[in-house]
């Protein structure tokens, strides 16, 4: 299903803007659904994935070692002011809020959590929204919170791409919904399409 | 529009507001890593009840008080005793150690928020039997978060957070023999104090007031920028004696600083650094 969007739009990667960074936003049901997307993404992808899941504040998060062992891509967590490197996913370390600068460096803060989340959707969007602007591509998939919706709707405003998981494919379609029901998504799918439609808009996503 | 994420505020705006805050309170906030600055300016707008950056400076000149709100706002207290446990064993099993060769011990503790972490570091020196050679200086620009780090009373409820994390970060005795409970707050151990120093410094405008051989500051340069970040690393740089040994909260690094060859990582861990 693709929704008439309000601003210009082509599925045609040529008419698009240049793609430069992804952010993602995933909570509850996140691991099913990323064990789908990430490994889809190639090795040669030329921009930086960048990873809200909502997880309690544990002592280490695992989805690193988790996901490196299937992924193509590089998959990190980052260090405050580590330059947001194309090729890699980043996860959202636990327990801090996760922001990109518009040098395009990581910041991180323990400012109080947004919807009672730490790390948050709507903090991550709304930095990388400034700080990419038109060249945000980003993917709201699974979650029974709202945070994210006031970060989806951000990114729109700035010019970015919104991309929003099929609600009745999701484990929980809260988020999608609300989205959606913004009127600003992009194009709606099922995981394997936002696959299909990542590879095709982004540098290197096709062989 | 002004949302809360705070993203749509005015650049030259903002600019001119720290200019103004530097001018008038000589708090220097000038230099601070501006994404999550944005994100609490919007919110003290919000709270402040002010249209624009503008309406706010306008304030500040005029209300006294609307300064001592933003200075809430803008600082950022999360704490706990223990916060981040693994780091405090480390402190207690690798650099302690180290330590116990200095017949006396200087501690700075950079940006304290309200005592959890001086806390800590005392608990543990004592434990460990060197609080008694020890002479804590504990720095924050936050008057009121100096303030309640005097005072020593916390809410009750954080309390059993504060004990999973002390027996987590090698506790040898248990944390119930350092606060009294009473009235919903837990009250610590006044002789806690007894080696230690609040004062009012800020990293940004302050320079080295003493030679010290271990330095905590964690979750602090997280909100400057690089150019800040460098000064408050060139100040930890000449207040450590040579071998002395530097602490950073656990998602920060010293990898992309200008002193980074003035420190080695003689640890496995990112947080742990030795002046070299
Ligand atoms: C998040 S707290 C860190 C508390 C503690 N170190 C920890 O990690 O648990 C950050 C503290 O840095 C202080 N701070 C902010 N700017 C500062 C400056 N320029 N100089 C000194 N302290 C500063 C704030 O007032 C706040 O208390």
């Amino acid at each position: 299903m693709v929704i008439p969007s309000p601003g210009p739009l082509s599925r045609d990667a040529e008419l698009s803007p240049r793609i430069g960074a992804i952010v993602v936003g995933v909570s509850a049901g996140a691991i099913n659904a990323l064990s789908v997307l990430l490994p889809a993404l190639p090795r040669e992808l030329a921009v930086a994935v960048i990873v809200v899941v909502h997880v309690s504040a544990g002592r280490r998060s695992l989805l690193c070692d988790l996901f490196r062992a299937r992924c193509a891509m590089r998959v990190r967590e980052p260090v405050d002011k580590e330059p947001v490197g194309a090729g890699t996913i980043w996860f959202a370390p636990p327990d801090y809020h996760l922001l990109v600068e518009r040098e395009r460096t990581f910041a991180l803060s323990l400012e109080a959590p947004v919807h009672f989340s730490r790390p948050s959707i709507d903090v991550l969007f709304e930095s990388a929204a400034d700080a990419y602007g038109s060249e945000l591509l980003a993917i709201v998939l699974t979650s029974a919170s709202c945070d994210g919706s006031a970060g989806a709707l951000s990114v729109r405003s700035h010019g970015g791409t919104v991309v929003v998981q099929e609600p009745d494919t999701a484990e929980a379609p809260l988020l999608p919904r609300l989205v959606i029901a913004q009127g600003s998504p992009h194009k709606v799918g099922t995981l394997l399409e936002i696959c299909d439609f990542v590879r095709a808009t982004v540098e290197g996503g096709a062989p | 529009m002004t949302t809360e994420a705070g993203f749509d505020l005015d650049d030259g705006e903002l600019s001119l507001l720290l200019e103004a805050i530097y001018l008038r309170f000589h708090y220097d906030f000038r230099n601070y890593a501006r994404a999550s600055l944005r994100r609490r300016l919007a919110q003290a707008l919000l709270r402040l009840r002010c249209e624009t950056l503008s309406h706010l400076q306008a304030r500040l000149f005029r209300e006294p008080e609307v300064f001592t709100l933003l200075l809430q706002v803008l600082t950022v207290q999360v704490s706990d005793l223990f916060r981040d446990p693994p780091f405090f064993r480390y402190l207690r099993e690798q650099i302690v150690p180290e330590l116990r060769t200095y017949p006396s011990l200087k501690v700075w503790v950079a940006g304290c928020a309200a005592g959890e972490e001086v806390f800590s570091l005392s608990i543990l020196l004592r434990e460990e039997g060197l609080l008694d050679r020890a002479m804590i200086y504990a720095t924050d620009i936050n008057p009121e978060a100096l303030r309640k780090a005097e005072a020593g009373v916390y809410a009750l409820e954080r309390v059993p957070t504060f004990t999973e994390n002390h027996r987590a970060s090698g506790g040898r005795s248990s944390l119930s023999d350092y606060y009294t409970a009473a009235y919903g707050s837990a009250v610590l151990d006044r002789s806690l104090l007894k080696r230690v120093v609040f004062s009012d410094h800020s990293l940004a405008t302050d320079n080295v007031f003493a030679e010290v051989q271990l330095v905590l500051c964690r979750n602090v340069l997280i909100y400057f920028d690089k150019v800040l970040q460098s000064r408050a690393i060139g100040l930890f740089k000449d207040a450590l004696c040579r071998r002395g040994f530097l602490g950073l909260g656990s998602r920060e690094s010293l990898a992309f600083s200008a002193h980074a060859a003035a420190f080695k990582r003689t640890f496995p861990n990112e947080q742990w650094y030795r002046r070299w």
